[in-house]
């Protein structure tokens, strides 16, 4: 009994950091039609800068700043803020899949220094011992992952509460209005570059504060935890969910989450041994699958408020047939 | 064939980009051979959606287009070059990265015999293509690429050429050189439709003309009358004086 | 020293400028960025690997080379079947997507389809890096100071001839001049009479059959790995940005720039950070100059 409790808590928690980053991801392409292949490289900004500025000193790379929860928890929030502009200046006055591009760029740019700058990064080796809050006041696993549990929800309902705030507010209106229309948003003149840059910082902030609670929760990070896979599973979570709805992004994070674990069992108790290396391959073709046919069948997703977004000012078409 | 063979009709015909928003609602338009046609009416009006619904590239909900007595609606637009049917477009009418003489090949596309024939035939139409045939497309002056557009629209010796605007963005010097060329063409025994902005430089060279609004040809009458029409003078000018 | 750097740099650009043709090609004409052109390299790679095996081994070797004629077979078998796939991807995927107008969303569906293709190499053919042939090439020189296998020199051979070859393809065939005309100006094209469906079928065909190639050169030249083609994405991303996307001659001239500059930064930093090399020379290029050096025009 409570093997099954521990298990619910620990995929609970771990859906609901799956949710920051769908809820991240929806303000970006949900609510600005903004590309994000790079959300693992947002993620991986948040956990290393946490796990870097909390941890005790180790051995072999920078570190021993040991800095209290909150604050880390803002550095990495700062830190992948700074990312997002860097990679959203140049790109986002342009084409809008300029931006994918740049993102998964970004992405394999930081899976590179997490496993090469081992001075800062621990290298393939990692960083161990990342500091929980207030683990000295629990005595047992499962007490401290409840308590864990309703942190994270609590900021999960905040990230929430603030996101439905600001996209039903004028700002969100002007957001939405860039989406459908560029050229009608920049007529009552408000600065598409600007709101889609706003977005786009604040959509990978919430990615990155994900990856600080994952590197908190989990206490060792390494290069193989952010691989683009991960991208992968936080877009099937949006678009299985309904991108444009943060209630549909919390929910598909709940559900492909769950549909990726009991994969995961499933893959490991039919496959002889000798294919179990390539059970990850087996469960990566499944969620792609599930993309593609909701891609073709649902578009909206199961609480999707649109059907899509067409390149705005975008005229060249292949009609006929 | 006699002069009042009709070329082109275009039968109550309803079209529009998004189904059931149609920004034609029920047009009727003919077309006879030799004639050059202009169709003119305020912005909105519909007349790009027309030449474009003829041309296939916008979906038609109703109606029926006949392109020398056979039904041609709603076909796809590359297969309407065979049927004798030629398009200028309004903006983007060349191929910016190909070279002139590419262009006027890609124009030959459906023929298959006799283009060194006809390239010659259209260099001596346009001397100054000649002399720029191995120049980009992309590179030339505005005048110049309306010639290539032109060219290339005549290379497979089309029965009924469409101009869409052929005027717009041209300086008046220009306009009057490319007016100059459309009756050139005509008197090479080609039809032409054109839609214009410019009633009064259009009308000036067309035999016939329609005003088209709200999606419905409003008024059809012989090219001449139309500029004396006090309507037409009031819908482009203001006054009631007529263009003329 | 340089001078070696540089030779390296040919040798990978050989492979990314084929590779970002066929990118540049289908972005231009079917507007949308393909993330599964990657997985096009590694399977064209791995079909070509399976050739060679059902050859029985690349037996005996053509002069200096490390592979016999099966090699040479299964560059061009490899080529048509990644042209087959790129056909079938097109026809399940792509075109209902095209057909319902979601355009943005193609981006996403070729990024699903790019991991789907990639682990399914994984579940075909195994996790582990394979090779065409066992053979140990050293490298001779060449020149002062520049070393290469014979392996090298012959991959940046075949990229010279296959562009020269794509060349004349272009500029001196009908199809080869519509794939132009297609690329330029789609909606002009139709109302030329060109088939633009046609055509745009034909561009899966260079485009998957060059991908294919680059993927085999750079196996034969590195190794075959099912990520090889997702590693090597943002090289071509950078070097069709660079060269101004649409543009083929700008494709091939940005591999080649992309290539050196990947392999000169190792006289600075780690070999390991070459993508990132290529990806920063990219952010350059959209912030100075986002049409790229041969292109035209970016909204």
């Amino acid at each position: 009994m409570t093997g099954i409790v521990s298990y619910l808590v620990f995929f609970s928690i771990l859906a609901s950091i799956y949710s920051l980053m769908s809820l991240g991801l929806n303000l970006q392409w949900g609510y600005t039609g903004l590309f994000n292949i790079g959300v693992v490289g947002f993620f991986a900004v948040g956990a290393y800068t946490f796990a870097i500025l909390a941890s005790p000193p180790a051995a072999g790379h920078i570190g021993g700043f040991n800095w209290p929860f909150l604050a880390a928890l803002i550095a990495a929030m700062i830190a992948t803020g700074i990312v997002a502009l860097i990679v959203g200046i140049p790109t986002l006055r342009l084409r809008e899949d300029y931006l994918a591009i740049a993102t998964i760029g970004i992405g394999a740019t930081i899976q590179l220094i997490a496993n090469n700058m081992n001075w800062l990064t621990g290298g393939p080796n990692g960083i161990y011992n990342i500091p929980q809050p207030l683990s000295a006041y629990f005595s047992s696993n499962l007490g401290y992952n409840v308590f864990f549990l309703v942190m994270i929800v609590v900021i999960l309902l905040l990230a929430y509460w603030s996101l439905e705030r600001i996209v039903h507010s004028p700002w969100g209106r002007v957001l939405m209005a860039i989406r459908e229309d560029e050229t009608a948003a920049s007529s009552v003149g408000k600065s598409g570059f600007s709101y889609r840059l706003q977005s786009f910082v604040i959509g990978s902030i919430l990615m990155g504060l994900a990856g600080a609670l994952y590197a908190s929760f989990i206490k060792y990070i390494s290069p193989t935890l952010f691989m683009p896979v991960l991208t992968f599973q936080v877009w099937a979570m949006l678009i299985v969910g309904g991108s444009g709805n943060n209630r549909g992004a919390i929910l598909g994070s709940v559900l492909v989450w769950a549909l990726w674990t009991m994969s995961g069992s499933v893959v490991q108790a039919i496959l002889p041994s000798t294919l179990q290396v390539k059970g990850g391959a087996f469960q990566i073709i499944l969620i792609g699958l599930v993309l593609m046919l909701v891609l073709l069948f649902r578009p909206r997703g199961i609480m999707g408020s649109r059907k899509a977004v067409v390149f705005a000012g975008e005229s060249k078409t292949v009609s006929g047939e | 064939m006699s002069q009042n063979d009709i070329v082109l009709r275009v039968d109550n015909v309803e079209a529009g980009y998004t189904p059931g928003v149609p920004i034609l609602r029920g047009a009727n338009i003919e077309v006879r051979s030799g004639e050059i046609v202009t169709v003119l009416g305020p912005n909105g009006a519909g007349k790009s959606t027309l030449i474009k619904a003829i041309a296939g590239l916008v979906p038609i909900f109703g109606g029926k287009v006949s392109l020398l007595d056979k039904d041609i609606t709603g076909r796809p637009p590359h297969t309407l070059v065979r049927e004798g049917l030629a398009y200028v477009p309004q903006v983007n009418n060349v191929f910016h990265r190909l070279t002139v003489e590419e262009n006027l090949e890609m124009g030959a596309f459906t023929r298959k015999s006799g283009i060194a024939r006809r390239l010659e035939e259209t260099y001596a139409l346009f001397p100054d293509l000649a002399r720029l045939r191995k120049h980009p497309a992309g590179k030339l002056s505005g005048g110049q690429r309306q010639m290539v557009a032109f060219g290339r629209a005549l290379m497979v010796e089309p029965r009924l050429l469409m101009l869409d605007e052929p005027s717009a963005g041209l300086s008046p010097k220009l306009v009057g050189m490319v007016f100059d060329n459309v009756k050139q063409v005509r008197d090479t025994g080609v039809t032409i439709l054109m839609v214009e902005q410019n009633a009064k430089a259009g009308l000036l060279i067309s035999d016939r003309g329609y005003v088209l609004a709200e999606g419905k040809e409003q008024l059809e009458d012989r090219a001449d009358a139309l500029l004396k029409n006090p309507e037409v003078g009031e819908l482009y000018l203001g006054s009631k004086g007529g263009l003329l | 020293m340089i001078a070696q750097y540089l030779a390296n740099g040919i040798v990978l650009g050989s492979s990314i400028a084929l590779g970002a043709v066929g990118l540049t090609l289908t972005y231009n004409i079917l507007n949308f960025a393909n993330f599964a052109h990657g997985s096009l390299l590694s399977w064209g790679a791995y079909f070509a690997w399976l050739v060679v095996l059902v050859f029985g081994g690349v037996q005996s070797t053509i002069g200096p080379l490390s592979f016999g004629w099966p090699f040479i077979l299964a560059i061009v078998a490899a080529a048509l079947m990644a042209s087959v796939l790129a056909l079938v991807l097109d026809w399940l995927v792509f075109r209902v997507l095209r057909k319902s107008n979601i355009q943005v969303t193609l981006v996403i569906a070729s990024f699903g389809a790019s991991l789907l293709l990639r682990n399914l190499i994984v579940v075909v053919f195994g996790p582990e890096p394979q090779y065409y042939s066992d053979n140990i090439q050293i490298a001779q020189p060449i020149l002062p100071g520049v070393r290469t296998t014979p392996d090298e020199l012959f991959v940046v051979g075949l990229a010279v001839v296959l562009v020269i070859g794509l060349h004349l393809f272009l500029t001196r065939t009908r199809l080869g001049k519509a794939m132009r005309a297609v690329s330029d100006n789609a909606s002009l094209a139709q109302v030329s009479g060109i088939n633009v469906h046609n055509v745009v079928r034909w561009t899966w065909v260079v485009g998957g059959s060059l991908a294919a190639v680059a993927g085999v050169m750079f196996g034969l030249t590195v190794q075959i790995l099912p990520d090889m083609g997702f590693n090597l994405l943002l090289f071509l991303f950078s070097a069709a940005i660079l060269g101004g996307i649409g543009s083929i001659y700008g494709a091939i001239l940005g591999g080649l720039v992309i290539g050196i500059a990947a392999d000169l930064s190792v006289l600075f930093i780690s070999p390991a950070y070459k993508p990132a090399v290529a990806f920063i020379l990219m952010i350059v290029v959209l912030l100075i100059k986002p049409s790229g050096i041969l292109g035209e025009k970016v909204q």
